[in-house]
């Protein structure tokens, strides 16, 4: 018999302690575990980018991590990006906007996974062009909307978060 | 869960992880950035009794330049500082350059230069920039510590001379000498994918601009990083020129062993092993060009 080890990991802003078995994925320790189904769950192998999270505020795939090694790091996902406003109503991070309004996405599958790795992304290139911008994306997949709309969300979201007439 | 049970250790110190090592060899693996070994291991291909964690070494995490000029990499340095890192920009831009190749930005956030090079996967850039640079890997064991030259290191696909209880700690490359120019070229469907096939080129010149050292090295153009010795010898105390670069690249054609694939036939890779070694060749030459006064 396998002893679990305990954690201690910071998820959203908030302290979880637990115990895990060592073999259980960072990504199933997040949707099972955590009930956070916002972060997707695809390929299981690395490829798709769908299960990506901010891990010590970078973003990486939680579905080739263990939960184990999370133990003493923070971690973000989706559910994080958006926050509560005045009248209890949900107000959308500007890049969950943007996406909102570009059209950046179609069944949704993919998006949680883009917008983690957008996020991050944007904060290192407040001021990307298209070429980065579809280098930074070149590890998620969308079956969907071809990426030209997603392309147009990160220049829509650049503007409104870091542009000079904000 | 995907992966089969597993153990699991995180020691926070190298001696600690060769003490493991030690006593558990061939049921133990080592666990790096996990971006090879996890897949795996969800594929249940690989299933190790124990995982050993090296994540809390942070001793292995460093990049240095020492006096004489030649730079030490610890295992444990994520590809992405390897991108970034400005001492690795200065003393081996071909590395910096190459990492953009390596997979995507979120997993080099994880992935290592020791995981790579032992991972030792024939499409892998690492292993081929290795050879092209002439680095060195140093193991360590319970009976001591060993150099690996980088050209003996790779013995077959996933196949390396590291044995299963030696825990890999450094990799080490000479300066780069006076007037050497580098590319790295490679043609992928997609960026970040693994490549069809690729070429590292290294070219030193005299004051007078004769090669005095050429160096030509393949991706998943065989079972390992494959150097094309005589391709590189049409170069060299010659002045450069594209006819050379299309004669060695025909000679390299015969080094090469590419398979065919979903994706491209053996003549295919064979038309796009010649017209990247073209384009490295010429890169690495002008570069080398550039440093004559
Ligand atoms: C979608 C995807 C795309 C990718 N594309 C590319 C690509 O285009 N090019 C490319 O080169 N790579 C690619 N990779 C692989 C990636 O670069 C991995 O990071 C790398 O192959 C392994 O490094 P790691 O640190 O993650 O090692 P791990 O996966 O942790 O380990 C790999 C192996 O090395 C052993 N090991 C690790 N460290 C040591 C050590 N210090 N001493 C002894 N043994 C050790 C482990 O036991 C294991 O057997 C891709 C990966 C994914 C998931
Ligand atoms: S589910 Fe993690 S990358 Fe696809
Ligand atoms: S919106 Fe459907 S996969 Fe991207």
């Amino acid at each position: 018999m396998i002893e679990p080890h305990n954690v201690e990991i910071k998820v959203n802003g908030q302290l979880y302690r637990g115990n895990v078995e060592p073999r259980m994925l960072l990504s199933d320790f997040i949707r099972h575990e955590l009930d956070l189904t916002g972060t997707h769950v695809g390929c299981e192998q690395g490829v798709c980018g769908a299960c990506t999270i901010l891990f010590d505020g970078q973003p990486v795939r939680s579905c080739i991590m263990l939960a184990v090694q999370a133990d003493g790091h923070e971690i973000r996902t989706v559910e994080d990006l958006s926050s509560t406003g005045p009248a209890n109503d949900l107000e959308l991070h500007p890049l969950q906007d943007a996406f909102w309004q570009a059209h950046g996405l179609q069944c949704g599958f993919c998006t949680p996974g883009f917008l983690m790795t957008l996020v991050a992304f944007l904060e290192q290139n407040p001021q990307p062009s298209e070429v980065e911008i579809r280098e930074a994306i070149s590890g998620n997949l969308c079956r969907c909307t071809g990426y030209q709309n997603i392309v147009e969300a990160v220049s829509i979201a650049a503007q409104s978060m870091f542009g000079e007439d904000r | 869960m995907k992966p089969a049970p597993f153990e699991y250790l995180a020691p926070d110190s190298l001696s600690a992880v060769v003490e493991i090592m030690s006593e558990n060899g061939d049921d133990a693996k080592l666990l790096a950035g996990g971006q090879s070994l996890i897949p795996a291991m969800n594929f249940r291909l690989v299933q190790p009794m124990l995982l050993i964690d090296l994540n809390k070494v942070s001793e292995l995490d460093y990049v240095i330049s020492n006096e004489n000029g030649e730079l030490r990499i610890g295992a444990m340095t994520r590809q992405r500082r390897l991108e970034t890192d400005p001492t690795i920009a200065r003393q081996a831009p071909l590395i910096a350059e190459t990492m953009p190749h390596v997979a995507h930005p979120q997993i080099r956030n994880r992935g290592t230069i020791g995981g790579s090079l032992v991972h030792a996967d024939p499409a892998a850039e690492l292993p081929v920039i290795m050879v092209a640079l002439d680095g060195r890997l140093l193991v360590r064991s319970n009976s001591g510590e060993r150099w690996i030259s980088s050209s003996s290191c790779f013995q077959g696909i996933f196949t390396t001379d590291i044995k299963p209880e030696e825990v890999l700690i450094e990799v080490a490359i000479p300066p780069m000498a006076p007037r050497t120019g580098w590319s790295f070229v490679e043609f992928a469907r997609r960026k970040g994918d693994y490549a069809l096939i690729g070429v590292a080129a290294v070219i030193t010149l005299d004051n007078s601009g004769h090669c005095i050292h050429a160096r030509l090295v393949y991706l998943n153009a065989g079972d390992t990083p494959i150097e094309a010795q005589q391709a590189a010898a049409v170069l060299i105390n010659e002045k450069l020129s594209p006819a050379l670069y299309r004669e060695a690249a025909e000679v390299a054609d015969a080094a090469i062993e590419p398979t065919a694939n979903i994706h491209a036939s053996v003549p295919y890779l064979r038309h796009l092993s010649r017209v990247l070694t073209v384009r490295a060749l010429d890169q690495a030459a002008t570069r080398a060009m550039q440093k004559i006064q």
